[in-house]
């Protein structure tokens, strides 16, 4: 066996891409967050949570109505983001006048109800998703076994993360949304209807989380816990990302799965703490985060 | 300003009122000597809820029933809660039942954890904890409670000792630990590892998961890279489950072997036979043992609508056991009951010529299993192929060996 | 005068308590009305929203059950020792965070909290999921054994007590004005030359003792430093406790902590219903109660005035 730094190449290449996985979903949460922040200045909590239901109505979405992977992928965001709609329009939109911590403690309360209500129903131990067949097995690459529902996964977070990022940035769509943050009763005044942008872009937003749920649940296990057990390292990525730019989020969350990957291998026992470790340094260094625009 | 306190003081006292009369209305009130009260401490929803649960709650009402309901003419009382395997909430819940609620008797008590604090309260309060569903040897060695603790099923030593010994007599003699990162987990990897090295093999590492780990994916490639013939799962419930799952999905079967050191059938249950095939296992009771055991299974599937494993099993024949010592000893005072649990053999489907030793050890025979294959099962729960009958006293930690420094040797 | 009257009313109840409820339930709803009330400080009265709280409550849990258990000190020296750890970890964690403010400092508290939270799973000294077990409440100087229910009550009582009394010294003085005066405010307050990080430092430091020194008590009082103490949803419940009774007030934590407690207690074998329940109050909390109990009642008073 092949060795680099006193460690088997194999170890190497298979945490590093454990990590690229763990970092699409950071990728994918933290856009989410960012996108949601950066329109209704709320720290959604609830991302987690919403991420945890996307898992959930997959599951359930076979085990009761025999609908497979493939249909839960567009079905479950669906119903996720319909969740946000409900969130915002009979919560939310309460809170638009107030100190932004309160939106932060109200999508809280929202995480422990969902989370409480799903642990009821379904304990904490996790229930089994099983792959679609097409991608059951492993790519056997030789030094390496690669499973292929992961490769499918980080292709996903890819093809997602490009596509949130263009439409943001180079639509017209995106540019509404975005003067919209920046001074809302300008844009009401050109006639954009600027509390329905605020709406959908909430439920955009969940959507993406409970995409992402969606294609955790085959490899994480569809668990009540699993929002909670994500949702504040991915608050930890977007400190170092910086809330301003959606770039900023996916590329910190991708390059934090890598290194955490990175720590595994090296050096385990800080695997899960090394994220918070270069939170705090990044502060000190730089406080608004490495791609952050101060709001 | 002070209109404000004023308020605030009766809103603060009120709050009080609140707090000092809710534990009373928990209280039941009866005194030791007047009912039997058991309560039942398990995991209702967590990672172990299938191995105790809702089915260890059954299982102890039965055993009242069995028993005729009344002690003395008063009804006997079952109690249960939730501890959601959390050492905190069993030590609040538990110290609640002997203090306030006149709770004689605990039982079930899973995970180890929680087994050793309730242990200790029971020793502190003098009362009985029966622990079956924890496995960890300490509650019978460092942490002995002589007189008030009585651990039923079985511990890490016996699982390592029939387990360990036969996979490393086949040729697995190098092992890799894979560790629930607590007092059941450090227990059954060293106890194995013992084991392991005293039968001639050797252990090539180890690596920790936090308890409810759902991603093995990365604990399995260390496992992988170690190079070790075996990776040995010192974990239960739904860990070893998840890990021979990801196991699988990585294809590390293909050139290591697994060992399940602790594995029920309700673990099996969970994944299949067509991923648990041929996985060696042991286990102090099965279903399919004989008439007897058939017949209680049948009477358990009636109310629970699955087999019972033997958690179940032995959360039944403990809590009847108690019951006729109650009897016996004409009292529930700790001391006495003890005694008549200790002096009388216990012979049930459970278990043949059992006796309960004085470090609390409850030693009776152990089997070893093989899951079979899908073609094999005629039934559903038709899952082991029994291997071998390992006399008590062969599988157990001898009583000369114990480390508790209470008792008189 | 009034106001003395009332609180010697209120000091009169719980003097009395134990001899009407269950010391162990009381004992534990004081700690934790002295962290509520400690978080409160830096809420309420600076504007600071801390999510990781559990850092404090725990980690000088876990020193403190390790210095009672295997140091062997005496119960005062062991709860020194771990309110001594909450101020260094306050110090440290502080000096980072007050760089941020209103929302990414609640998210780097959060985020630091986590950190402490693995830190304590892997430190051997925590026994992770089993955690500090037996603790034994030793004697007091040497000389008074705490093992008896009530006298520990007391004690817990004494340390509460006095911990309460330096609070509401801290928010009366000219330094709790200041952070007053933060709270609503903060560019005038620096525009008035106040140095604002400072005082928010020292806020901050101050908060974690008096959160360290309750949790410290609490592992004494329940004998068990665990893993629950450290979490994120310990941090989530001292902000409930706080917010349900009225941030701001200095009697609201205190009856938040309270009725939590009591909640907690009471709806044990309600399982996972709980945290619906307390995230239920939370959400009402915020949409309709943000003054929490005491200062709901307060403004009602006040408005009749």
């Amino acid at each position: 066996m092949t060795e680099l730094f006193g460690v088997p190449i194999q170890a190497l290449l298979g945490q590093l891409m454990l990590g690229l996985v763990n970092g699409s979903f950071y990728a994918i949460l933290s856009l989410g967050l960012a996108v949601i922040f950066g329109m209704l200045n709320i720290v959604n909590f609830a991302h987690g949570a919403l991420y945890m239901v996307g898992a959930f109505f997959a599951w359930m979405l076979l085990n009761y109505a025999g609908i497979n992977y493939w249909a839960a992928l567009v079905i479950a965001p669906v119903g996720v983001a319909l969740m946000g709609v409900l969130i915002e329009k009979t919560m939310l939109q309460w809170l638009r006048q107030l100190d932004h911590l309160y939106g932060l403690l109200l999508t809280f309360g929202l995480a422990l109800i969902l989370e409480g209500i799903f642990r009821e129903f379904y304990g904490s131990s996790g229930l089994p998703y099983d792959l679609p067949d097409v991608f059951k097995g492993v790519f056997d690459l030789g030094f390496m076994m690669l499973p292929k529902y992961r490769v499918w996964v980080i292709i996903m977070s890819f093809v997602l993360c490009l596509f949130t990022w263009y439409v943001i940035e180079k639509t017209k769509l995106g540019a509404y949304l975005r003067a919209g943050t920046e001074n809302p009763q300008l844009v009401q005044a050109f006639g954009i209807n600027v509390p329905l942008m605020v709406t959908l872009t909430y439920a955009f937003g969940v959507g993406l989380a409970g995409l992402a749920g969606v294609m955790a649940a085959p490899i994480y296990q569809v668990s009540p816990l699993m929002g909670s057990n994500i949702i504040i390292v991915v608050f930890a990525v977007v400190v170092i990302g910086g809330m301003g730019s959606i770039l900023g989020s996916i590329v910190t969350g991708l390059a934090l799965g890598l290194i955490e990957g990175l720590t595994k291998v090296f050096f385990a026992e800080a695997s899960t703490t090394v994220v918070f470790v270069i939170m705090a340094i990044v502060l000190l260094l730089r406080p608004a985060g490495l791609f952050g625009r101060e709001k | 300003m002070k209109r404000h306190l004023k308020i605030s003081a009766i809103a603060m006292a009120a709050a009080a009122l609140v707090g000092l009369t809710t534990p009373s209305i928990a209280q039941q009130g009866k005194l030791s000597g007047d009912s039997v009260k058991i309560g039942v401490l398990t995991d209702m929803s967590g990672v172990y809820a299938d191995y105790g649960g809702p089915g260890a709650v059954a299982a102890a009402k039965m055993a009242v029933q069995d028993f005729g309901g009344k002690m003395f003419g008063k009804p006997i009382e079952v109690v249960n809660a939730d501890h959601q395997n959390k050492p905190d909430i069993a030590k609040n819940v538990t110290q609640q039942w002997y203090d306030r609620d006149g709770v004689d008797m605990t039982v079930e008590n899973l995970n180890s954890a929680v087994a050793l604090t309730v242990q200790g309260l029971a020793k502190e309060k003098n009362k009985i904890a029966i622990v079956t569903g924890a496995a960890t040897a300490r509650l019978t060695n460092e942490d002995c409670a002589p007189g008030n603790g009585i651990h039923y099923l079985m511990d890490t030593i016996a699982l390592s000792n029939v387990v360990g010994k036969a996979i490393v007599k086949d040729g697995g003699d190098s092992w890799f630990f894979l560790t629930a990162d607590y007092a059941f987990g450090h227990s059954l990897e060293k106890d194995t590892g013992d084991v392991v090295k005293a039968t001639g093999g050797t252990v090539k590492g180890a690596v920790r998961h936090p308890l409810a780990t759902t991603d093995f994916s990365s604990f399995l490639l260390q496992a992988q890279s170690s190079g070790a013939k075996v990776i040995g799962l010192a974990n239960a419930g739904g860990d070893t489950v998840n890990s021979i799952k990801a196991a699988a999905e990585f294809g590390l079967t293909k050139k290591q072997n697994l060992a399940a050191l602790l594995m029920l059938l309700t673990d099996v249950h969970a994944l299949g036979l067509n991923t648990a095939q041929g996985l060696y296992l042991t286990e102090g009771w099965y279903w399919d043992l004989n008439d007897e055991t058939r017949k209680w299974a049948a009477r358990y599937e009636a109310v629970m609508k699955k087999k019972p494993n033997s958690n179940h099993a032995s959360v039944y024949s403990s809590t009847l056991h108690y019951l006729k010592a109650v009897q016996a000893a004409g009292t529930d005072d700790t001391a006495a009951v003890m005694k008549k649990m200790q002096e009388t053999p216990i012979n049930d489907m459970f278990a043949k010529n059992g006796r309960i030793r004085q470090d609390g050890r409850m030693v009776h025979d152990m089997y070893l299993f093989q899951v079979k294959t899908p073609a094999e099962s005629k039934a559903p729960w038709d899952y082991y192929k029994l291997k071998g009958t390992i006399k008590g006293e062969d599988a157990f930690q001898s009583l000369a060996q114990s480390r508790c420094a209470a008792i008189k040797k | 005068m009034r106001q003395t009257v009332l609180y010697a009313g209120l000091l009169l109840a719980l003097l009395v308590a134990p001899w009407v409820g269950y010391p162990v339930f009381l004992m534990k709803a004081l700690c934790f009305a002295l962290f509520a009330s400690a978080f409160n400080l830096l809420i309420g009265f600076t504007g600071l929203l801390s999510f990781g709280h559990a850092m404090f409550f725990g980690f000088a849990a876990y020193v403190t059950g390790h210095a009672a258990k295997v140091w062997g000190l005496t119960p005062e020296l062991a709860i020194v020792c771990g309110t001594l750890s909450a101020t260094l970890i306050g110090v440290l964690t502080g000096w980072l965070a007050v760089r941020r403010q209103g929302i990414y400092f609640a998210m780097v508290t959060l985020a630091l909290a986590q950190m402490i939270y693995f830190l304590c799973v892997q430190a051997p000294f925590t026994y992770a999921e089993d955690g500090i077990q037996s603790i034994p409440r030793g004697q007091l100087l040497g000389m008074i054994g705490l093992g008896d229910d009530m006298v520990m009550y007391y004690f817990v009582l004494a340390i509460f007590v006095g911990a309460f009394a330096l609070i509401y010294r801290i928010v009366h003085s000219p330094f709790g004005q200041v952070l007053k005066s933060i709270r609503e405010n903060e560019t005038r307050a620096l525009s008035l030359g106040y140095q604002v990080d400072r005082y928010k430092l020292m806020a901050f430091v101050l908060s974690a003792t008096l959160a360290g020194l309750a949790g410290s008590t609490k592992t004494l009082a329940l004998g068990l430093a665990t893993l629950t103490d450290v979490g994120w949803q310990m941090s989530g419940e001292v902000v409930l406790m706080t917010l349900l009774g009225g941030m701001g007030t200095i009697l609201g934590p205190s009856v938040g902590a309270i009725i939590i407690v009591a909640m907690q207690n009471y709806l044990a074998d309600l399982g996972s219903w709980v945290t619906t329940i307390m995230g239920a109050t939370f959400v009402i909390c915020v949409l309709v109660f943000r003054r929490g109990i005491v200062g709901e009642i307060a403004h009602r008073f006040e408005r009749k005035a």
